[in-house]
């Protein structure tokens, strides 16, 4: 049994490595439904995404060149961002509500 | 998995908009009375976690990659219905900040992965824990198993989307057909990081496990502290 503390921690760490180095090394191919897309033929008709062009587009910041770290520091901040989102979240969700004070 | 804009007319995106709101309201609800402060820093954790590894594509067939989606592992970690806002919570961020998913898309790619997803994948995950021995290996094999079923499952909820909506003309049945072979390979990739990672929480905290301790809860007795 880990502590409270040592848990989420080595979660938020494990987490911050797999989207900040190795994510890097993920297969660049078409994803399953991009594939079927393509080979059926109906590709085509995909809109390019209205925010194609915002800074973290494609999880790459805009202005970083380095490939690996324009990926890395894109995974960092989607984990930090989700993080604050969910983590705010779910603890406000589940506050349950005090029966007055003590 | 993620649907971008265009493949599907406005009309269904609509209607799918609603029942993924439908979704999430419902999930708000029971999640409300699911989770308590002691669960919710998991489920933050769970988005976090989904979050990096959908990051990770790995090859499944020639020219073909995938990704967790995260549902089966979701529900079996937090519950089905902090599962659904976790996965929400996911595909808006990925969809807003980083263009992955359309935005009219948000409604279809939110109730295949985080409604269809969660569900089948959880209640796949009921049935074998049922059926197999009481035990956190069976609760790891039935969470695996869930996973790889729910790719699938999205994988025909897009099919569902394509026949009422499509822009294309091209046949459901091809659709059908293409998705749900596809999906299944990238299914087993779904079914091992799913395994893995449940045994691995239950290894370190299966107090907090949602699919194990409400199925254990009443027969162990156990140390306070």
């Amino acid at each position: 049994m880990l502590t409270n503390r040592k848990f989420y921690l080595s979660g938020l760490v494990v987490s911050l490595f797999l989207a900040g180095v190795i994510s890097f090394y993920a297969s660049s191919s078409p994803d399953g439904l991009e594939k079927v897309a393509n080979d059926i033929g109906f590709i085509q008709t995909a809109k390019e995404h209205s925010n194609s062009k915002g800074t973290l587009a494609d999880y790459g910041v805009k202005g970083i060149q380095n490939e690996r770290a324009s990926v890395g520091v894109a995974g960092v901040i989607g984990v930090v961002g989700t993080a604050i989102v969910a983590g705010l979240g779910f603890r406000l969700l589940a506050r349950k509500p005090k029966k007055d004070r003590n | 998995m993620h649907i971008p804009d265009g493949f599907i007319d406005v009309q269904t995106s609509a209607i799918f908009a609603g029942l993924a709101a439908a979704g999430v309201a419902t999930a708000l609800k029971g999640a409300r009375t699911q989770l308590d402060e002691k669960t919710a820093p998991l489920a933050g954790l769970t988005a976090v976690f989904i979050f990096a590894v959908q990051m990770l594509n790995f090859p499944v067939a020639a020219g073909t990659s995938g990704h967790l989606l995260g549902g089966a592992l979701a529900a079996v970690l937090v519950g089905p219905w902090a599962a659904t806002l976790a996965l929400a919570v996911v595909l808006i961020m990925q969809g807003f900040l980083f263009a992955d998913g359309g935005l009219t898309a948000i409604g279809l790619n939110v109730f295949n992965m985080g409604v269809i997803g969660v569900w089948a994948g959880y209640g796949i995950f009921l049935v074998l824990r049922k059926i197999l021995p009481k035990n956190k290996s069976s609760i790891s094999l039935a969470a695996a198993i869930g996973g790889l079923l729910s790719v699938p499952a999205a994988a025909v909820g897009f099919t569902i989307q394509y026949a009422m909506g499509a822009t294309a003309t091209f046949s459901v049945s091809t659709v059908l057909g293409a998705m749900v072979g596809t999906h299944i390979l990238i299914g087993i990739g779904e079914a091992f990081i799913t395994g893995l990672t449940v045994s691995a929480v239950l290894a370190s905290r299966s107090d907090l496990v949602y699919g194990w301790k409400n199925n254990v809860q009443k027969l162990e007795i156990r140390s306070a502290h």
